[in-house]
């Protein structure tokens, strides 16, 4: 065994074995904790940085758990695009919990142990090439979600945590029932494998393969919250605690990523009665789901229910670009895709520190009494509300002018080109009216809130970083977007990946 | 036989998306519970329907039970009785927390 392939695997052990010590070690203190949990965090950027780096010179490393060779045993696989949403899952996830230990981790017992776990989950999910694995990791995460959502309680929480969990295990049912039908027609679940075999199925079996794909679409667009899937997700998100709706941001690019891997593995290739089986589908429900969230950011009372909104808005954005089809779509939303988690991340957190700094009015969008650090929090909600919505010259505005750039060709142009357009000015509209009513409008009916709690260095650091990870990607911008385009390729000519998996170790 | 659990299918499903659709939580967790036995009842179907077949093949056996989807299935009702202990502590939390049952915790 390669030294690549045990680190393809370390991402997965690394947050499994960090959350049963945890588990075990609870008596120690929320101290120790605390610093085990981020010193698992952190650990992991040393696997998920050597993937990256391999993966960039355009390498697959497979592992083959118990060296059961493909298909016959579970792989973990690592290209382009899997390496890229493990590198924005962990930065995303080390500034939610330096967010958490500042107090709202100790609101309920057994955070850190979910946290990793949720981390355990969301990394197989990106690793796995077998789609039962998919599924347990699929439930790994939902479990752990289930218990972050809910952590630190309150009523609307629980409300709104029942109907997460009632869709969510509607959807696990309906994933078994899809890999079932798959296995019952093609005989395997290795999904390297499932694309040889899709390709080689016999006319009458077509159908079946058809609906079980169609089925999983429903399962990750109901994870995407993509229209009209996507009611569960704002009073989830609004509701939760900050340091969860930061890290939940990735969440829903999970069913993204199930999607793009789907259509561009499975129902991949250029012909074929199963090529491009989403494509129909996908590019209207992304777009309605960006109408949708762009109203819904417009019409919120409250500035963490617009973060959810906006997380709507952001996932819309990336599977519009996905939809489209072409190389130029899929590596403009791969571009897109960390900043806007970032970004929303950001506002997650800004939101929860205006909340904290206003007392009783909390969140709500409204005039409320004068801020402690008012200027700095102003420039720093301004700052958010421009990298969210997309404003030049920031990294979400290439990302959105290059899903409109490949828009140019397709069929769709007029429509994709209206709605993101439309989505970004009600977008910047409604953040500028939360923006005026919070900031500027503050403190007219006295000074401040006798509970105000002063925003400390603790809390503004894991916001402003997040914003400096956009930043970044701003001014990095040429080598992303280079990073990005070779992952569309390694998508768009899944060959390799099939040549990696099943190559390997001897093959069938 | 093959008809025979395809009728049981599809009869826990329709059950299930019935009770699902109720507006108290108790019946929504009986549904869930009868789809997700209908899912793991079809998986389990996905390797075929045998009878006094061996599950390893053998030179001199006619045929085999595919042993794969009983692995799958026995993960999937691992999984799926968390997820059942789950819903039903979290609906006795709703019902505590929000004085009724109802799935969006008010009385209409």
């Amino acid at each position: 065994m390669s030294a690549l392939q045990a680190w393809a695997i370390a991402p997965v052990l690394l947050p499994l074995v960090a959350g049963i010590v945890l588990l075990l070690t609870r008596s120690l203190g929320l101290a120790w904790q605390r610093v085990l949990g981020l010193g698992s965090v952190l650990a992991l950027l040393v696997p998920v940085g050597v993937l990256l780096g391999a993966v960039g010179e355009g390498t697959i490393a497979v592992h083959a758990l118990g060296n059961w060779p493909p298909p016959f045993g579970i792989v973990l696989v690592a290209d382009r695009l899997a390496a890229w949403m493990l590198a924005i899952n962990v930065l995303v996830a080390l500034f939610a919990l330096l967010y958490a230990v500042q107090g709202s981790d100790a609101q309920g017992r057994h955070f850190h142990v979910l946290f990793q776990l949720q981390l355990f989950g969301l990394n197989g999910a990106f690793l796995t090439g077998d789609l039962f694995n998919l599924f347990v990791f699929f439930e790994i995460l939902l479990l752990a979600s289930f218990g972050l959502l809910l952590h630190g309680g309150g009523k609307r929480i629980t409300r709104a945590g029942l109907h997460f969990v009632v869709i969510n295990l509607t959807g696990s049912a309906l994933f078994l029932v899809a890999v079932g039908t798959l296995y019952g027609v093609l005989g395997t679940l290795n999904m390297a494998d499932l694309a040889v075999r899709a390709g080689e199925a016999p006319a009458g079996e077509l159908s079946l393969v058809r609906t079980a794909g169609l089925l999983l679409f429903v399962v990750f667009a109901l994870k995407a919250a993509l229209l009209p899937l996507h009611l569960w997700l704002p009073a989830a998100y609004a509701n939760t605690t900050a340091a969860v709706a930061a890290l939940f941001a990735i969440m829903t690019k999970v069913g993204a990523y199930g999607i793009l891997r789907m259509e561009s593995l499975v129902f991949g290739g250029s012909e074929g009665p199963l090529a491009a089986l989403y494509q129909p589908w996908l590019l209207p429900l992304a777009l309605l789901t960006l109408a949708a969230g762009a109203v819904g950011v417009l019409a919120s009372r409250g500035l963490r229910r617009q973060g959810a909104y906006l997380v709507l808005v952001s996932v819309g954005t990336v599977l519009v670009a996905f939809g489209l089809g072409s190389r130029d779509g899929v590596a403009a939303g791969l571009y897109y895709l960390p900043h806007s988690v970032f970004a929303s991340a950001a506002f997650f957190l800004l939101a929860d520190i205006v909340a904290r700094a206003r007392g009783p009015v909390g969140d709500r969008i409204q005039a409320g009494p004068a801020l402690p650090r008012a200027a700095l929090l102003g420039w720093l909600f301004f700052l958010a509300a421009l990298l969210i919505a997309g404003m030049p010259p920031f990294a979400g505005y290439l990302g959105k002018f290059l899903v409109l750039q490949a828009a140019v060709e397709h069929a769709w142009m007029g429509p994709v080109l209206a709605v993101m357009l439309v989505g970004v000015l009600l977008t910047v509209a409604a953040l500028a009216r939360s923006g005026s009513q919070v900031f500027h409008a503050a403190g007219e009916g006295g000074g401040m809130a006798p509970e105000a709690e002063r925003p400390g260095a603790g809390r503004l650091l894991p916001a402003l970083a997040l914003m400096g990870l956009c930043l970044l990607l701003t001014v990095a911008a040429g080598p992303a977007h280079e990073f990005s385009l070779a992952a569309a390729d390694q998508l768009a000519d899944r060959g390799d990946y099939i040549q990696a998996v099943l190559g390997h170790g001897g093959g069938r | 036989m093959e008809a025979l659990i395809a009728i049981f299918v599809g009869w826990l499903t329709a059950c299930g998306v019935y009770l699902m659709l109720r507006s108290r939580t108790f019946p929504v967790v009986l549904g869930l519970t009868l789809i997700s036995y209908a899912a793991n009842l079809f998986l389990f179907a996905t390797g075929r329907l045998t009878t006094g077949q061996p599950p390893v093949i053998a030179k001199e056996a006619a045929g085999y039970a595919d042993p794969l989807p009983q692995a799958l299935v026995l993960t999937a009702i691992v999984i799926g009785f968390a997820m059942t202990a789950f819903v039903i502590v979290l609906a006795l939390k709703a019902r505590g927390d929000l004085g009724n049952d109802h799935v969006d915790g008010e009385e209409p």
